[in-house]
């Protein structure tokens, strides 16, 4: 079994339109949720997001290629871009037949499913857009990925909801852990801005209208956001010969399904999926430093979680220290692990923990530490990341620094 | 507003999968075993009868004052809304 380590880093975020902008604004715990502007938000009731309005896809993109490009391709590919740089890997020497390619993505092309159907159904026009399939289809941002890049090993999206992309990961960890192949581009995209999107989910009660304030008192829910995390992953003996800079380990991946409630999270399903991972990791409990927490915002999620982490830490749950990062990147779906991993691995590297942002008051049933409000000068040797979608599908990752 | 309240009663049978007979103002909605979805599905049904927004928040206790406890607060709710928002008690 191969050691595996990540050796590359892309991220587009609110928060951040790389990696080293994202890393600074979670130092500084400042929340990139503000009003929506990147569509009209007349006739919504949300009028609050993490969205990106000031990215320029022609400041990355031939104007020839954006025809096949929707919105959540383009951040995978700015992410991917940016990953790939970092570890100094070129897929077009041999390499690529070695590599793979596993992109999670929770909704797909859904700006190319609206402005089509606007054409057809609104707007009285009576054709699509020639590229109208392969723009929206889910696996486009990973087919583009892989064209771009040379990469002619396993590739496919993982759809599993807010757990795509930790799914995704788990999934590419284990094959470059496994031998079957050497290394993988993997992480998660997601671009929901759209009116139709926004309507269905006020649908289900569950958007905030204020901000998102995970674990706290006075908590009202959700707040969407929009973007991508990209990483390289490899074995660690490749990245030791050929000297390359090494980020963070990943340790171990667990999943569970909750097989109850199409919505509502179980706490069956959440700790075993955490006791799962640590499993899979070899770790014990007691050497976990940090938790990323799924941490959504709404009452049930936050609540499950809380006595999810305390079923399987026991006595060391109170040493831990929790964050959600949602509450500076809004809830992006897809992307939401692999963002929130990216958000981990900066802390292992720099040594700082990510707060919840927006925490006003304890809530009696969320009693943990949750890095309220200002990052912490801390050390994260182990940490692990959840994720637990709708569909009752979870999933959890490990990392360690190297 | 009698006809809101037949009207709302008989919405509320309907999304519980019950006789309309069975429920009156007094009953509470958990002893008609209404689920999370089936209380957001019951708002949409409300929404759609009454043409109105009820401003209902899952994660909230109650949500601009607005309690869905019993038939009757539901009842109260919509017809308050009707008349603010000037929906259609049809």
């Amino acid at each position: 079994m191969n050691r595996v380590v990540i050796t590359g880093l892309g991220v587009i975020a609110a928060l951040g339109k790389n990696t080293s902008e994202f890393n600074a604004s979670l130092k500084a715990g400042k929340s990139a949720i503000k009003p929506i502007s990147v569509i009209p938000t007349e006739g919504l009731i949300t009028k609050i997001g993490a969205d990106i309005p000031d990215f320029d896809p022609l400041a990355h993109f031939e104007e020839n290629k954006l025809p096949l490009y929707d919105r959540c391709t383009q951040f995978a590919l700015v992410a991917a871009r940016e990953a790939i740089a970092q570890s100094k890997l070129d897929f077009r020497t041999g390499l690529g037949a070695r590599t793979a390619a596993i992109i999670g993505s929770g909704a797909g092309g859904q700006g190319t499913q609206d402005e089509n159907y606007q054409r057809l159904y609104l707007q009285g026009m009576k054709r699509c857009h020639p590229l109208t399939i392969p723009k929206l289809m889910m696996n486009a941002p990973c087919s583009h990925i892989t064209m771009e890049h040379g990469i002619t090993g396993p590739s496919f999206v993982i759809a599993s909801a807010c757990s795509s992309a930790n799914h995704a990961m788990g999934v590419a960890f284990q094959m470059v852990r496994s031998g079957m192949i050497d290394a993988a581009v993997t992480g998660g995209t997601e671009a929901v801005f759209t009116f139709g999107t926004i309507r269905g989910w006020e649908a289900l009660r569950v958007m905030a209208p204020d901000t998102c304030r995970p674990f706290s008192l006075g908590r009202k829910g959700m707040v969407l956001g929009e973007g991508a995390a990209i990483m390289v992953i490899e074995t660690y003996e490749r990245a030791q010969k050929r000297g390359a800079e090494i980020l963070a380990e990943i340790a171990g991946f667990g999943t569970t399904s909750d097989a109850s409630d199409i919505v509502m999270p179980a706490l069956e399903g959440a700790s075993g999926a955490i006791d799962a991972c640590l499993a899979d990791a070899k770790l014990a409990p007691e050497q976990v430093d940090y938790v990323n927490a799924h941490g959504t915002g709404t009452a049930a999620n936050d609540i499950t979680e809380t006595k999810a982490l305390h079923k399987i830490f026991g006595e060391h749950a109170k040493k831990l220290a929790v964050s959600s990062t949602k509450s500076m990147h809004g809830h992006t779906l897809g992307a939401a692990g692999a963002i929130e991993l990216a958000a981990t691995v900066c802390g292992i590297r720099d040594g700082f923990i990510p707060p919840t942002a927006n925490y006003t008051e304890r809530d009696p049933q969320c009693d943990l530490d949750y890095v309220a409000n200002e990052a912490r000068q801390a050390p994260i040797n182990i940490a692990i990341s959840n994720s637990f979608a709708f569909g009752g599908h979870n999933a959890v990752v490990a990392v360690k620094r190297v | 507003m009698a006809d809101v309240a037949s009207d709302v009663l008989e919405v509320i049978a309907k999304q519980a999968k019950t006789d309309p007979a069975k429920v009156t103002r007094e009953t509470e909605l958990a002893d008609l075993n209404l689920e999370s979805l089936d209380t957001i599905e019951l708002i949409f049904a409300l929404e759609e009868k009454f043409n109105i927004e009820i401003p209902y928040n899952a994660n909230e206790a109650t949500t601009a004052g607005i309690n869905f406890t019993t038939a009757g607060d539901v009842i109260d709710a919509v017809a308050k809304l009707v008349t603010e928002q000037k929906g259609s008690a049809a």
